[in-house]
């Protein structure tokens, strides 16, 4: 531990954040600049008969379907979300046209004069379980024989776990702007990943790549929520410029912001067990997600909750069924963990269930079915390093005092006063995409430059969001090279001077990037002349990974991260308001690149998986969200949770830089489980749902009785 | 309407509607955009400032409800002996992220130290509760607060 790579430096963004100099987007201006407002639709689901629009004043442009030069739709696994909606409306905020002009109040103003005429269709929704309901995606994993352990098993027990949407609520909302100088167009905006804007772009306009330029700009905040869901909108920005000849600027509020943007996957999950002597000898497993109107990323989000679902336990036979629906609601899409919080959450509450049930304490009933090294995961392979899951379980436990707590509030369960409890999860994060993804989609390239003075630039189109990806690649570099690390220089991308090394998400950049940066490094460092010169690296699959994406068969991912979690709770008796009394974690992610940007990783993740399980609600009823602002919609305030005490595991990965593996999601996955182990555990009633909520619990408790 | 107020210890004025949510004045009038908006209804407190020194939430307070007071913003803030021990206690303690919250942040802290110059942990916690941020979990910025009160004994 406390390796040279891992000792906390000055953040290199700080300085600029915190006096307020850092240029977000909207504190751009350009010369001409003009704002845009979106139509959106008010139905679920209708027929468009006619947008009646008043007469403009001059200066002010509605730009809709008809100027899309290319495809209307949006570039991402499948085309089938249109940049504008053309003639149906498929969810309440789907985009139909932009109106832009010089002054931002007018525009507003003048889009409220712009209505539409519906026909009402029939609207699906995923109230009814998701049953009936067209898929975008389904699949099936088999390991061993289940048919064979159910009919064998001494007992069976099954439950069903129920999650909500969460909003991803980074603090600076959607914003882009676009600019057309004759012959090209550049998309400036806040964003995780620099190239899918560019191929959604070069795609709805049909122009040749050279022609189009994204440029990031400092990023507040992202969770996902930026990943995909950005190409839509600088498609907008950049139809604008094309049409209007001057820069757009589109910036949603936080209401705008919170109805049309994705949102984390509801999701309901069935698992069923087969148990002979307290071990589970079996699992089937059934996964629904809510893909909502459009497909986006909802089939791969379903293949991560797929491959974490029997979580870090070995289970021999296993038939996991999943599918991702569509109904006529915002579009699901990515948020830190990505499938994961849902599929553990369900495995973690089923285990504790389990061990309830036998009358076991949870702890010893799960390491007694953790994956040991070498052991088999759902998808049949393997985690290629040792695994130290039981001994991570009891030093969460021996940090938190789980042993004797459990004990001690058993004895007083049924006094007056607050009613404590305790929780813990064990859980993982498969690192970067899925299976041979990194060879054979995302292909990363990198490059770094000797500059002729000396300096180094490093050119990736991995961005800085908050999560530190400045500093800690910086580090990498400076650390390899043995120069100071304000001699090397990484700037916000700009898809014309750097290459495509993917996009910034599953929690890939310090882990794939970040080696390829360290290669390029060792190279660099070999170079005896001067400079300027450049290296290239591109992306090489250890060599032990084996999958075949068509049968799911094989390492689903390189390599994983590992997590612990207790969390110690207080619900009051009286209002079932839950108090978060205390938080411990143990991680293993390999060499912490930098304990101080990891620890914020830990410190936040684990905040926006506590507010996910307690008091992040959001609903929708007839296709409307009844949270849509920061009023009805709470996250979590300094007041919520006390501080997380955290240790990180000694270990390192070959194929990481200096052994690194992945952290940025992980934390967010064991939260929720962890509370929801505490809530079951201080009332002794199920629970089956996120997020627990007062009300949820009343109800519960009722039914108990 | 003309409306003048001081600003960062400057006295401006600015013909516009009083009305106008003071945010938007900071933002396109005068060039703060240090002052955020998050969420615009008083929620975040990405837009705090320090009105007569108050920390006030810029998105909910019309402008002319600063006429002829002392509004102070980070682009005024950051020129202070106090800004840089609290800048120094964030960077050390890993208060920023994504950086959209920080300034209301780093005001709400000077707000809180102004009150109480030797806060403990509650009471940081509380000083902070009308600001939001997604990133940290408010442990480091916690952390920040106390330690800047600390390394700073005798300015405020």
């Amino acid at each position: 531990m406390h390796k040279p790579i891992s000792r906390p430096v000055a953040r290199v963004d700080a300085r600029e954040k915190t006096g307020g100099t850092a240029r977000y987007l909207d504190d751009l201006r350009f010369e001409g600049m003009l704002h845009a407002g979106t139509l959106r639709s008010d139905r679920p689901h209708a027929r468009i008969k006619n947008i009646r629009v008043p007469d403009l004043p001059e200066g002010y442009h509605i730009i809709d379907a008809r100027d899309v030069p290319g495809m209307n739709r949006v570039k991402i696994l499948v085309d089938d979300q249109p940049f504008f909606a053309e003639h149906e409306v498929r969810y309440v905020g789907e985009p139909i046209l932009l109106l832009a002009g010089e002054d931002r109040g007018a525009v507003f103003d003048l889009l409220s004069g712009v209505k539409g005429e519906y026909e009402d269709l029939e609207p699906v929704f995923f109230e009814g379980k998701g049953e009936g309901l067209d898929n975008f995606a389904e699949y099936v994993i088999k390991k061993g024989n289940p048919e064979q352990a159910f009919r064998e098993a001494a007992d069976i027990f099954e439950g069903t776990w129920e999650t909500g949407l969460q909003e991803q609520a980074y603090m600076e909302p959607q914003g882009v702007i676009g600019v057309c100088d004759r012959d090209r167009v550049t998309v400036y905006g806040s964003m995780q990943c620099p190239y899918y804007i560019h191929k959604a772009l070069v795609q709805g306009f049909g122009w040749e790549e050279g022609r189009v330029r994204v440029v990031q700009t400092v990023t507040g905040g992202a969770f996902g929520g930026k990943e995909e869901y950005p190409s839509l909108i600088a498609g907008h920005a950049a139809f604008a410029a094309f049409k209007t000849g001057r820069p757009v600027k589109i910036v949603f509020d936080r209401h705008e912001d919170m109805v049309c943007t994705t949102k984390r996957h509801s999701a309901i999950i069935r698992i069923k067990s087969a148990m002979n002597r307290d071990r589970v000898t079996g699992m089937e497993i059934d996964i629904t997600l809510d893909g909502g109107a459009y497909a986006g990323l909802s089939s791969v989000v379903l293949q991560r909750a797929m491959f974490a679902s029997t979580g870090v336990y070995r289970v021999d036979n296993v038939l996991v069924r999943g599918r991702a629906v569509r109904t006529n609601t915002v579009p699901a899409g990515a948020f830190r963990g990505f499938g994961g919080p849902q599929a553990i959450f369900a495995v973690e509450m089923h285990m504790h269930s389990l061990a309830e049930r036998a009358g076991v304490s949870p702890l010893n009933f799960k390491k007694r079915h953790v994956l040991g090294t070498g052991d088999k995961t759902v998808t049949g392979g393997s985690a290629h390093e040792e695994l130290r899951l039981g001994e991570m379980a009891d030093l969460v436990a021996s940090m938190s005092g789980y042993k004797e707590k459990l004990k001690r509030f058993e004895k007083k369960r049924n006094g007056n006063g607050g009613k404590r409890g305790i929780g813990l999860s064990l859980f993982m994060h498969g690192c970067a995409f899925t299976g041979s993804g990194e060879r054979d989609i995302i292909k990363a390239e990198v490059r770094l430059a000797k500059r002729s003075d000396g300096s180094v630039e490093i050119l990736v189109s991995s961005v800085e969001m908050g999560q530190g990806a400045f500093t800690a690649l910086k580090k990498i570099v400076a650390e390899t090279l043995e120069i100071p690390l304000d001699r090397v220089v990484y700037v916000n991308p700009d898809t014309d001077r750097v290459p495509d090394s993917g996009p910034t998400v599953a929690s890939r950049t310090v882990m794939i990037v970040g080696r390829l940066l360290m290669r390029a490094a060792e190279e660099m460092k070999k170079r005896t002349d001067a400079g300027p010169f450049e290296i290239v690296r591109t992306y090489e699959q250890p060599p032990a990974i084996r999958w075949d994406q068509d049968t799911f068969k094989g390492d689903a991912y390189p390599v994983y991260s590992w997590g612990a979690n207790v969390v110690e709770v207080e619900v009051d008796p009286v209002t079932y308001e839950i108090a978060v009394r205390g938080c411990w974690g143990v991680y293993d992610v390999g060499t912490p690149i930098d304990e101080r940007i990891l620890k914020g990783q830990i410190d936040g993740g684990v905040a926006q998986g506590l507010g996910y399980a307690t008091v992040e609600n959001m609903r929708i009823e007839a296709g409307r969200l009844l949270q849509s602002n920061m009023t009805d919609y709470v996250i979590p305030t300094s007041l919520e949770y006390p501080p997380v005490e955290s240790v990180l595991m000694d270990t390192e990965y070959e194929y990481g830089p200096f052994g690194a593996k992945c952290a940025g999601e992980l934390p967010i996955v064991g939260a929720p489980p962890a509370l929801g182990a505490a809530v079951q555990n201080a009332l002794g009633v199920r629970v089956t749902k996120l997020p627990v909520t007062p009300e949820y619990l009343l109800e519960a408790a009722g039914n108990e009785d | 309407m003309r409306i003048e107020f001081v600003l960062n210890g400057k006295e401006v004025g600015v013909d516009t509607d009083p009305a106008k949510r003071l945010l938007d004045v900071l933002r396109n009038d005068f060039g703060c955009t240090g002052v955020k908006e998050g969420c615009g209804e008083g929620e975040c407190g990405a837009c705090a400032v320090l009105v007569e020194g108050r920390l006030v939430n810029s998105c909910i307070l019309p402008v002319i409800a600063a006429r002829g007071l002392e509004v102070i913003t980070i682009e005024g803030f950051r020129e202070t002996e106090r800004y840089r021990v609290i800048e120094e206690a964030f960077d050390e303690a890993g208060a920023v992220q994504c950086g959209f919250c920080t300034p209301g942040f780093v005001l709400a802290a000077e707000a809180l130290l102004r009150r109480n110059p030797v806060p403990d942990e509650e009471q940081v916690r509380e000083g902070l509760s009308g600001n939001l941020c997604r990133c940290t979990g408010y442990g480091a910025l916690v952390r920040g607060v106390l330690d800047a009160a600390d390394r700073g004994r005798g300015l405020w």
